[in-house]
């Protein structure tokens, strides 16, 4: 096969919670070995978190091993951190955070997202790192960037989302912002985006040699998607709220109730055509005929009548025959799929999506790919399962950074180099375990 | 653009060819015009890019210079329009991708070999090309041809099912969203073969599909797959105020509108600082596990003391107290509230373009801000404002082109 994109590019990972992870997981998609950094001295519950309790996971995977650390079986770990490599040393202590220089020198990349003035409090500030490389390039995917009255807020991406309008855009058109559920769409604007500055920033330095700072705030970014919103306040003075469901410019437009418990479909219809197809597959010719649906205007002010209709039909139909019986006709539609339909769907398996992959504690599973994956001299996939913790401490130590075998012996007699987290007992035990399960309980509730 | 800005934008001398419209590739293309690449947007004669067309409008009139949708998707580009139907069209834009370093395009999967144009042929004219394929579905599959919008996007990747209330039909996010992040995607998966072709010298086929973006997204999607092959769990739609624990982790009413908390984490402590109460730090009654975690009878009396602090204050007064206490949280705000942020003029996030038809407006800035290397603001082309000065830099003479325009190719 053809080299990876980024074949030959180091990344490393201080990295938490989501959006930082994901940029950092996109390159090494690409072929960028990355490698991830956490101390034993903190177990980090933000990333590793969404953990199923290992004895669920046993009796849901038959090769599962029911000894597994906790730390070891979180799904956000198992999928953002694929095809990264594992290494620990704390970066508090000035003999971990020399390990980390000497790190820094032979990489090219150093991506962090955590929480204000962390780094500068580690020593691994841009300033700091640059007198270890010049050609470095960092990122710092901060919640509102690096200055600016707002740079030491504390902000997961609901957070930041409420701040630059997202929160009052969505939701249910007729009940208040309180009934909005948690979404953290920034994170995954973040990452995106975070991955593509460090691509672009890669590129000018091939060309100029220089490396550089990118201060990123992932508020700013996540701003663009709001556009028409964004725009119509610009130009007309006008503050947009939520739609639900509905579209100004596409009507009918809705989620229709469909055979089985909690099952959905959904239907935009934007011109004539897709309505009378529509109103084919329902059986229905007369409301193709009827004067309150005539055109799109006339379907919007009459929007609740052909709801009731439509409703009135799916209600008695499988969500994936109605899909397939609307498209057939010409009718953007789409069934509502829960995870375990995403993990069944013919399209995404006819694509080669799905890829069997088996982790030493976790056992055999299906992972979806990496939605990248399809490059046709380069097809993408995870090139590894996510690393246990500290799996490649020898590597990183010994064969990258030339420690010697007696060197590397007191880095793990004093807790730098391991594979356990010290504070693990303890944090089993303490309100945040609690809260932690309490919170993937509510997330993940059968 | 000066010369000196030109050099040091990050992208300066990337070629791109852009045959994308309406939303997700033209946001992908923004990114990498925005942040120096030459991107040749071809726009159909008859109208160009779809997008001139969505609202909103400039005064609400709609024409086709003065939507925003496309006065901020299409910053920085050239447009050239061309008939790819004909045949001088069709070997203009080969002459155009002889040159190019990049060809985006988002038609249905079977237009390009429809025009002469799958990546066999583009591949003949020039091997070192990345040429991406962003469609509803991917260039294959059962579903290929099939029609998609905002709203059965979202449906299909696995999250809106989980996004609402338990007692209401799940609900999409704002807009159109998720294309704004399928651009965001398409512009790192082709920058990344970019480099690869850079490299390696090869160029590549890059073959994406919205839906399976959705699916792999890092809000919820992807975790949620993985913890279902890992447990057979399957998350529900959890409704507004975050749950059952203690710490406040969604919506709250407050004296001139709404906030949003979230916490991850055991910071009762901090959370007792934000509403000025520390002598409930280490009061055993609200710390102990069983009622920290999820007891509804003390959630509800923690909410009652929160309430009360909340009704008074306003949005900005919360989330100022909040965060010098470390509590996560964000003022709800509107488009009026985010025009008049101080954290947002601080940072000189909103940049002023001046259009020939729109006038002077203000547009998002830098999604991120590089050191040595400049984001440009700039603004989006007239249809067709940019078919000459293209036609000659490829050395077509002024009768080539009054020729070409009489064939009605432009």
């Amino acid at each position: 096969m053809a080299k990876l994109p980024l074949e030959g590019v180091r990344v490393i990972d201080l990295t938490v919670v989501w959006a930082g992870p994901f940029a950092t997981a996109l390159l090494g998609d690409l072929g960028a070995e990355v490698i991830r950094v956490e101390s034993l001295q903190r177990w980090d519950t933000n990333n590793r978190m969404m953990t199923p309790a290992v004895a669920d996971i046993v009796k849901h995977t038959p090769d599962a091993d029911p000894a597994a650390p906790q730390w070891e079986v979180s799904g956000n770990h198992g999928s953002v951190n694929r095809s990264k490599k594992s290494v620990t040393m704390d970066l508090t202590r000035p003999e971990g955070r020399e390990v980390f220089y000497r790190l820094v020198r032979e990489s090219d990349i150093f991506v962090e997202n955590n929480g204000p003035e962390v780094v500068q409090h580690l020593g691994v500030d841009y300033d700091t790192l640059r007198q270890h490389n010049p050609k470095l390039i960092m990122i710092s995917m901060a919640g509102f960037g690096a200055y600016g009255p707002y740079h030491r807020f504390r902000a997961y991406g609901a957070n930041m989302e409420a701040i630059v309008g997202h929160a009052l855009l969505r939701g249910y058109a007729d009940r208040d912002p309180t009934s909005n559920s948690n979404v953290f769409f920034a994170d995954a604007c973040g990452g995106a985006t975070g991955a593509f500055a460090l691509l672009a920033a890669l590129h000018y330095r091939n060309r100029t040699g220089k490396g550089q700072f990118i201060d990123m705030s992932q508020a700013e970014n996540v701003a663009h998607t709001f556009s028409q919103a964004f725009m119509d306040y610009s130009m007309n003075g006008r503050v947009q709220g939520t739609r639900g469901n509905r579209d100004f410019s596409r009507a009918p437009q809705g989620v229709f109730p469909c055979l089985g418990e909690d099952r959905w479909l959904t239907i935009s219809v934007g011109t004539d055509d897709e309505f009378h197809g529509l109103c084919h597959v329902m059986g229905r010719p007369d409301l193709a005929v009827d004067e309150r649906f005539a055109d799109a205007l006339s379907r919007y002010r009459n929007h609740d009548a052909i709801d009731a209709e439509i409703a009135a039909w799916s209600v008695s139909q499988e969500h994936y025959d109605a899909f397939h019986a609307l498209q057939a006709a010409g009718v953007p539609c789409s069934p509502v799929l829960d995870v375990s339909e995403v993990a069944t769907d013919p399209q995404l398996w006819a694509r080669g999506m799905f890829q069997k992959l088996t982790h030493p504690y976790l056992g055999t599973h299906h992972y979806l790919k990496p939605s990248i994956s399809n490059m046709s001299e380069t097809p993408l996939q995870y090139w590894r399962h996510a690393a246990t913790l500290g799996e490649h401490n020898e590597y990183v130590y010994k064969e990258l950074l030339g420690y010697s075998d007696e060197e590397y012996r007191w880095f793990v007699e004093n807790g730098h180099a391991g594979t356990k987290f010290l504070n693990a007992r303890s944090g089993s035990e303490t309100p945040q375990r609690v809260l932690q399960q309490q919170q993937q309980q509510q997330q993940q509730q059968q | 653009v000066n010369g000196e800005e030109e050099n040091t934008s990050p992208l300066a001398g990337v070629r791109v060819i852009d045959l994308t419209h309406h939303i997700a590739g033209p946001n992908a293309t923004k990114l990498l015009a925005d942040y120096g690449a030459d991107v040749i947007k071809i726009e159909r004669p008859d109208g160009g890019d779809p997008a001139r067309r969505m609202a909103p409008f400039l005064r609400d009139e709609p024409h086709i210079e003065k939507s925003g949708l496309f006065l901020h998707l299409n910053t920085n580009k050239r447009s050239v329009t061309l008939d790819l139907k004909t045949n001088g069209g069709r070997a203009l834009l080969l002459d155009l991708v002889r040159d190019a370093d990049i060809l985006v395009e988002s038609f249905a999967p079977r237009v390009m070999p429809s025009l002469g144009l799958s990546y066999e042929t583009v591949r003949e004219v020039n091997t070192r090309i990345v040429m991406t394929s962003l469609s509803n579905f991917g260039q294959s599959g059962p579903y290929r041809d099939y029609k998609m919008t905002e709203l059965t996007l979202y449906a299909l990747g696995g999250t809106m099912h989980s996004t609402g209330t338990p007692d209401r039909e799940p609900v999409k996010l704002a807009l159109t969203v998720e294309q704004f992040f399928a651009g965001m995607i398409t512009a790192t998966a082709t920058m990344g073969a970019y480099l690869g072709a850079q490299a390696h010298g090869a160029g590549q086929h890059v073959d994406l599909s919205l839906f399976e973006m959705i699916a792999g997204n890092q809000d919820r999607a992807v975790q949620a797959h993985t913890v279902f092959q890992y447990a057979g769990t399957i998350a529900q739609r959890a409704g507004g105020g975050g749950g059952r624990n203690v710490l406040p982790s969604g919506v709250y009413p407050v004296a001139d509108g709404y906030v949003q908390f979230f916490a991850l984490q055991p910071i009762w402590d901090r959370f007792c600082r934000m509403i000025d109460r520390e002598d409930l730090i280490e009061e055993e009654y609200f710390t102990r596990p069983d009622h920290f975690s999820g007891n509804a009878t003390v959630k509800a009396e923690v909410d009652a003391i929160l309430y009360e602090w909340l009704l008074p204050r306003t949005k900005r007064e919360v989330m100022e107290k909040a965060q010098s206490a470390g509590y996560f949280c964000g003022a709800i705000n509107s488009m009026e509230d985010v025009f008049n942020d101080p954290h947002l003029a601080a940072r000189e996030f909103f940049a002023e373009v001046d259009h020939p038809v729109a006038g002077t407006l203000r547009y998002p800035g830098p999604p991120f801000k590089m050191t040595e290397s400049p984001w440009r603001a700039g603004r989006a082309p007239l249809l067709g404002e940019h078919t000459l000065e293209v036609l000659g830099e490829l050395g077509y003479s002024a009768g080539d082109v009054t020729r070409l325009r009489e064939q009605g190719v432009l």
